[in-house]
């Protein structure tokens, strides 16, 4: 008798463990990012973001009463390997979307897959590439290296500056903006009086500047690079006694470029997200609790700065789970449509509003012109 | 001979058999890959294995014909197959010029000379953006020929399979062939086969050739079954992922290049699961069974039950 009591409480514990179990399937979020290989600094920050967020939205009950589930694999910055486990997402973890693609290279390789099955997709990539032209299922969130070079030349155009040299990296980002400053100057009626380029190992530039010093009528100095490299350039042009104004690009954009030029980047400026200058934005602007908050979450979880990169990873998270909820469901063409019809969601990088032409959603406002006074970001403008 | 034969057949077996257990389009897809990745390594165990000489360089290969396939197809309106061909010849006649001063060197000389080519290639490709579409890479055309695409993984499983028996095939009677004979024996001592008439520079410049050819063909398929490429594939990390597959299934070893690939195609999959210690796993993987099986796999495992060689 006793067994048999034991065999009915058994059956409805599992019987009661099952049914909510059944009734709040979760919600299968797919990510692929490069958290290892060359592009580990873009991907780290993306994950940790991702997992942060996951957890506090599942704290705090799930989305549309099901919980989030986040299945993520490592492309070690490979785009073949990100083309592969694209497939392993939709086939076998038949996941409701996708978001990922750290570099330009492993979104792009996942594109066909993705948009044969037809899954919402939001990439935290760069390149101009991945919104134009628009794909049906395909989104991103980051600011696109054109829009940095329109910024820079319409900060330089205010003060005057239409002759310049152009210093980029031979890195896909550099590459990439490269083309993207070489097509905006001609829209915007600057001249590259010099155009020369740096490898991404690179341990001094002073060739470069050199050649751009000899350079009779040439006004400033527009850097596009990532990492070291643009410090160093800094560091030389202060050497060299090179008196022009500087700018570089928003891959720079943190506290660490600073620290590693040494004292050379006074008077050094450059477009970057609300999210690096959250403390000092003013209080109106409706980024700043947004981009507070996230610092805030971040830096208290992993006791690192915030880069501009995690930040991208936490609009797309929230311009999807705000999809979802106006979707109703995980339906994955209503998705797609809610995620087209965002409006005005405020991000940690921008005031998002997608339409069918337009899958990023941000305009130049995005970018907050900064200059570096006395080994810090101000805001110019 | 007669037991590569069994293997042949068995190998025919299973391909035609794994359909049936595949459930979806990603398992296919890891087959693929691994078949792709088996041909590869099957022309360099022609070069390290019988003939026994290093090559870090061969991503260099697969990368031309990758890039030859997006590029020319892509750029100047080549049909696929053209391109394919253009590729290889290209690969061949690249391996064909290069080989004789680089054959001069042995040993670490040899290794760091074909390090460098593997460099140069894959440096050409990153930096004439224009064409390659720079370090983002370019997306690739499907392939399509005599009025049929192929489209899908399981219409691509077909083809890569039927290549791979193809190769297995191919590579066992080069192996059994007075040619075959000569590799392996400037591999014990090129002295005593310069004794007896092996024109040894030849035969090492043409299994260099032969293994490029390789190469850029299978560079070309799977520029075309990914449908999109990146300098990645001809850089030195993938030629060391390659050499990776050449030792852990066992050199000189036709079914030792094919269990390498499909071992190290699968690894990474598998471990994936296990977030942030994959990496660590697949090394101490690679540690443990060179220790236990340091002449690969295969051959280790053949001695064992007593098969030999």
């Amino acid at each position: 008798m006793r067994r048999l009591q034991t065999i009915i409480a058994a059956a409805a514990m599992c019987f009661g463990l099952s049914a909510p179990g059944g009734a709040a399937e979760p919600i299968r979020i797919g990510s692929i990012l490069s958290v290892t290989g060359p592009a580990a600094f873009l991907g780290d920050p993306e994950l940790k973001t991702l997992q942060l967020y996951v957890e506090t939205i599942n704290q705090r009950g799930g989305v549309l009463g099901r919980p989030l589930q986040l299945v993520h694999y490592d492309d070690g910055s490979d785009a073949s390997k990100a083309n592969g486990f694209v497939k392993r997402l939709i086939e076998d973890d038949k996941i409701d979307v996708l978001i990922g693609g750290t570099t330009t290279g492993s979104t792009m390789s996942m594109v066909p897959a993705v948009e044969r099955a037809g899954i919402p997709f939001v990439s935290l990539a760069g390149g101009v590439v991945i919104v134009d032209p628009v794909k049906k299922w395909l989104f991103k969130t980051p600011h696109t290296d054109r829009m940095a070079a329109e910024r820079v030349f319409e900060d330089m155009k205010k003060r005057g500056l239409t002759r310049i040299a152009l210093l980029s990296e031979t890195s896909g980002f550099g590459q990439s903006g490269r083309k993207e400053s070489e097509a905006a100057a001609t829209r915007l009626g600057i001249t590259l009086v010099a155009n020369e380029t740096y490898g991404p190992k690179d341990t001094d530039m002073t060739p470069q500047l050199t050649t751009i010093r000899g350079k009779a009528d040439v006004q400033a100095l527009f850097v596009f690079g990532l990492g070291q490299g643009p410090a160093i350039v800094n560091k030389n042009a202060k050497m060299l006694g090179l008196s022009l104004p500087v700018y570089h690009a928003h891959g720079v954009a943190s506290e660490e470029f600073i620290r590693l030029s040494d004292g050379a980047a006074e008077g050094v400026r450059l477009p970057a997200a609300a999210l690096l200058v959250a403390a000092k934005l003013p209080d109106e602007d409706p980024q700043k609790p947004v981009a507070l908050g996230y610092t805030k979450a971040y830096t208290e979880r992993f006791k690192e700065d915030v880069s501009t990169f995690g930040g991208h990873a936490h609009d797309a998270l929230s311009i999807v789970v705000s999809a979802i909820e106006r979707a109703g469901s995980t339906d994955k063409a209503k998705v797609r449509d809610a995620i087209e019809q965002t409006k005005d969601h405020v991000g940690a990088g921008g005031r998002f509003t997608m339409s069918p032409t337009d899958h990023m959603g941000l305009d130049l406002s995005a970018f907050r012109m900064l200059e570096v006074r006395n080994g810090d970001w101000v805001l110019i403008d | 001979m007669r037991r590569a034969r069994i293997g042949l057949l068995v190998l025919a077996a299973i391909l035609l058999a794994l359909p049936l257990a595949l459930p979806n389009a990603f398992y296919f897809d890891v087959v693929n890959r691994m078949a792709i990745n088996a041909i590869v390594v099957l022309g360099l165990n022609l070069l390290i294995g019988f003939a026994g000489q290093i090559s870090l360089g061969h991503a260099g290969f697969f990368g031309i014909g990758a890039y030859a396939s997006a590029v020319l197809t892509t750029h100047f309106g080549w049909s696929p197959l053209a391109a394919l061909v253009a590729g290889a010849v290209a690969a061949a006649l690249l391996a064909l010029a290069i080989a004789p001063p680089i054959f001069r060197l042995r040993g670490h000389y040899l290794a760091m000379a074909t390090l460098g080519l593997g460099i140069v290639i894959s440096i050409v490709i990153r930096n004439e953006a224009t064409y390659t579409g720079g370090p983002d890479g370019m997306p690739v055309p499907p392939l399509a020929a005599f009025g049929f695409e192929i489209g899908g993984e399981r219409e691509w499983y077909w083809v890569l399979a039927g290549l791979l028996l193809f190769s297995v095939w191919a590579c066992q009677n080069l192996i059994d062939s007075p040619f075959g004979r000569a590799l392996r024996a400037l591999h014990g001592s090129e002295v005593a086969s310069q004794v007896v008439g092996v024109d040894v520079t030849r035969y090492k410049v043409t299994i260099f050739a032969l293994s490029a050819f390789f190469a850029s063909i299978v560079g070309s398929l799977s520029a075309h079954y990914v449908g999109f490429v990146t300098p990645n594939c001809a850089e030195f990390f993938h030629s060391v992922e390659l050499l990776t597959m050449v030792i852990v299934g066992g050199m000189a070893s036709v079914f030792g290049s094919v269990i390498g690939a499909v071992l190290l195609t699968a690894l990474p999959q598998a471990l994936a699961t296990i977030e942030g210690w994959e990496t660590v796993a697949f090394g101490v993987i690679l540690i443990v069974s060179m220790i236990f099986l340091p002449k690969g796999l295969v051959p280790t495992l053949a001695a064992k039950i007593g098969w030999g060689r």
